[in-house]
Order: structure tokens, then sequence, then C-alpha cells
């Protein structure tokens, strides 16, 4: 997954797509998601990072990652 | 070296929930570095609040509605002119452009007040009602519209396009219908207001993108910015907005202008599907009331149409900052009987 070109993504976690007009807010879970997708990290890489991070069980996060990102999909905000 | 001086003409000063664009105009005069302004207003109604904002506009003329004629309109700008010397006049609204374009001429010769308009010829071309050829012909996807007169004609567009449709004015106004009842309704609405033809369009599924730009008559884009509302009122007029990065929407806009050969400021209205298709909806040949948007995000295309139409040498705008927001806001005026009553009863203020 790649962010799309020219979002622009505030350290605040303030989102906004030039293309669109869109702006977006995400907590620092997302924006570290979305800091992990600018790295070119893989969805695998992420997914093992969060749950280095957090207590949580695998399946949870599997589940929330894909939504977050059927979420950054549907909104064009990654290629 | 000083700056020349000009007495700039504008109506438009209805700075309302819907508003007229002779305020950001105004404004955007007031901003030019290149020249200094003397305005005059111009208006209609007694209550039309640019009246009373003397710190923009200088002194306030009525003039005659469009219905008047073109002869009632000319004797009274000889009046203001010989008072006021004026140098550049900015018509606003889409139902007075036909009685200036057709007076353009007389005006420069007889009085010297230069414009900046389209010609008569696209004028009608872009019009509403002949936009869906206008686009064919410039190679730009428009929904399909048919101008109808009566409301017998809806059924059978209804049952070619489906619903919903959009019921649009000649001139201005514009309502979405999703049931046949709707539209019948909407139709008396709008032609009540605005008179006959009314036009039923095609609705196309997406977000609305809006360009401020000015074109040079030779086919050159001046200036372009694209605009994405953000807070809609209840009449569909942008209450906040915000400056796109849209290569897609100005290549589109500058081919237009090139093919056109566009003379004069425009604001086009596209809807944009969500497989990024580009349909135009819209051609306002005149500034949109968001046009200071444009002049905050770096293109004071209004200073630049004067300087173009005055025989000042003007570069083209490259850029303009992307993410630039602009949110109107109102506020009431406090203003004395004696001054409504002057323009109340002698027509100047």
């Amino acid at each position: 997954m790649k962010i799309r070109k020219n979002i622009a993504v505030s350290d605040s976690g303030f989102i906004f797509n030039p293309l669109t007009g869109d702006s977006f807010s995400v907590n620092p879970i997302g924006q570290s998601i979305i800091n992990s997708f600018q790295e070119r990290k893989s969805d695998k890489e992420i997914l093992d990072d969060i749950l280095q991070e957090y207590r949580i069980d695998k399946n949870t996060v599997e589940k929330d990652l894909n939504d977050f990102i059927r979420m950054l999909e549907n909104y064009k905000l990654i290629d | 070296m000083s700056k020349p001086k000009y007495t700039i003409a504008v109506t438009g000063l209805n700075a309302i929930d819907s508003p007229g664009p002779g305020m950001a105009v105004i404004r955007s005069l007031k901003d030019a570095q290149s020249f200094d302004v003397r305005i005059i207003g111009l208006s209609y109604e007694t209550l039309e609040p640019g009246i009373y904002m003397h710190e923009y506009v200088d002194k306030t003329y009525q003039v005659p509605y469009p219905s008047a004629g073109q002869e009632v309109l000319f004797e009274r700008f000889k009046y203001i002119n010989a008072v006021e010397d004026v140098d550049f006049l900015f018509p606003n609204f889409d139902a007075e452009l036909f009685n200036y374009i057709s007076l353009e001429k007389r005006l420069w010769d007889e009085l010297g007040i230069k414009m900046s308009l389209p010609t008569q010829e696209q004028f009608e071309a872009r019009h509403k009602v002949n936009l869906f050829d206008y686009g064919k012909e410039h190679g730009i996807k428009v929904p399909f519209a048919k101008m109808i007169f009566n409301t017998t004609e809806i059924p059978a567009i209804a049952s070619e396009l489906g619903f919903p449709l959009v019921i649009k004015g000649k001139f201005y106004d514009a309502l979405i219908a999703h049931t046949p009842d709707q539209a019948m309704q909407h139709f008396n609405k709008i032609s009540a207001e605005w008179g006959l033809p009314v036009l039923v369009q095609e609705f196309v599924h997406g977000a609305e993108v809006n360009v401020c730009g000015v074109g040079d008559s030779k086919g050159e884009t001046i200036g372009a910015v694209p605009m994405r509302k953000l807070f809609i009122t209840d009449k569909g007029k942008a209450w906040a907005g915000v400056s796109l990065d849209d290569k897609k929407l100005l290549d589109i806009t500058r081919d237009l202008v090139q093919k056109t050969k566009w003379n004069g400021p425009f604001e086009l209205e596209f809807m944009k599907t969500n497989e990024d298709e580009y349909y135009l909806i819209e051609i306002n040949p005149r500034f949109p009331a968001w046009c200071y948007l444009a002049v905050g995000a770096g293109q004071n295309q209004i200073e630049a149409l004067v300087n173009l139409t005055m025989g000042t040498k003007v570069i083209p705008f490259k850029d303009y900052e992307v993410g630039k927001m602009f949110i109107r806001y109102s506020q009431d005026m406090i203003v004395d009987m004696k001054e409504f009553e002057q323009i109340s009863t002698l027509g100047e203020l």
C-alpha cells in the first residue's frame, strides 16, 4: 500500500487530500499506520509493529487493520 | 513610479446569504498592488449591504433594472460618468450581462468606460439551454438537458433520463427532484421566480468542483483556481471552500479557454464523479462570489483583468496556494436612517 501523492499528513494526525479537498483526523495508531505506509512498510510489518507495541490478539489487529485500509481506499487516500 | 488611479464601477453589492460577487470583486480591487482605486457601487435595491460599506465603496448610484432596457441604462451611465469619470465597469449579475455586452462599444466610444466581457456569441453559446451542444462542440462532457415550457413535458423527459432530475431556472436556482410530483413543484417554483423556459437536466452523482478564472480572448488562461465547496447553504451557495490541486481540472479549463478564445472572467462549475470524470454543469461569464479565495491563494485575477483591459502587460499566473480556505460570515451593520433616506430618495449615497 502507498499513500497517494500530495496527501498531507500533519504531526497532529490531520490529513488533507488536496485533490478532493477532503480532510480527516486520525488517532495516534491511525497516524502511525499512515506513517508506516509512507515508509513503504508492508501490511505484515505494520501488523507486527502493532502486536509488539500493544497487548492485543492478532485476529483483532488483523481485522481492524483491514477495516482501516479499506477506509483509506474508500477515501482515495492510498493507491 | 507612481501607480495609476482608476475609478471602477461595480454591481452586485448584495452581500446577503446568496451573495452577488460585487463585494468580493471590490475587496480584490482594494488589494491590488499595481493601481489605486476609487469604487463606485451600482445598486438595484436600497438594502444592498454594499451601499453602506463605506470602507469599500466610495459612492453608490442606483441603476435601473435590466428589464428597463439599454437606453435607460445608458442614460443613467451618462449621468454617473459625468460626475465620476468611470474608467472600468464590472457587471456581476448574469441577468444584466446581455445589456452590458450590447452597450460595450457605446460605453467605450461615447463615455470612455472599459469592460471585459465575453462576446454576445460566447455569452449565448454557453447559456444553460445551449450548454449540452456547447460541450459537444468543444469536447467536454455535459449532462444532457432539455428546456421545457410546461409541466406536461416532464413525464417524457423523466422516462428518458430517470430520477433524480435537476430542475434549473434560466438564470439562477437549481433544485433536485426525486419524483414526478417534486419535478412539477420545482418547475412551478422556478418558473414563477425566473420565468420560462425551465431546464431539466440529467443528474450526475459526484462532488461539485468549481474554477474561477480569466481568459484573454486569444486563448490564453490568465489565471485559474479550482475550489471545492466545504459547506453549502440551503440555497446551494458555498459558505466555505478550499483551493484544490487538480491538474486534470485545470487542463480541462485551459483547453476550454483555448478552444473558445474566452474573453474576461468566468466560473466553471463541474461535477466530478467517483470515476474521476468531469461533467461541466454551468459556465458563469463573470467572477463568482468566492473569487476572493483566488486572491487569498495568490492570484488576484480581478487586478489582472483590469490591467489586461487597461493595456498594462499581464503575466499569466502559473501557481497558487493549495489548501487555502475561505469561510464566509455575516454581521449586522448599524446604519443611520439618513443614509437609507438618501439612497431611497436621491438614488445615490
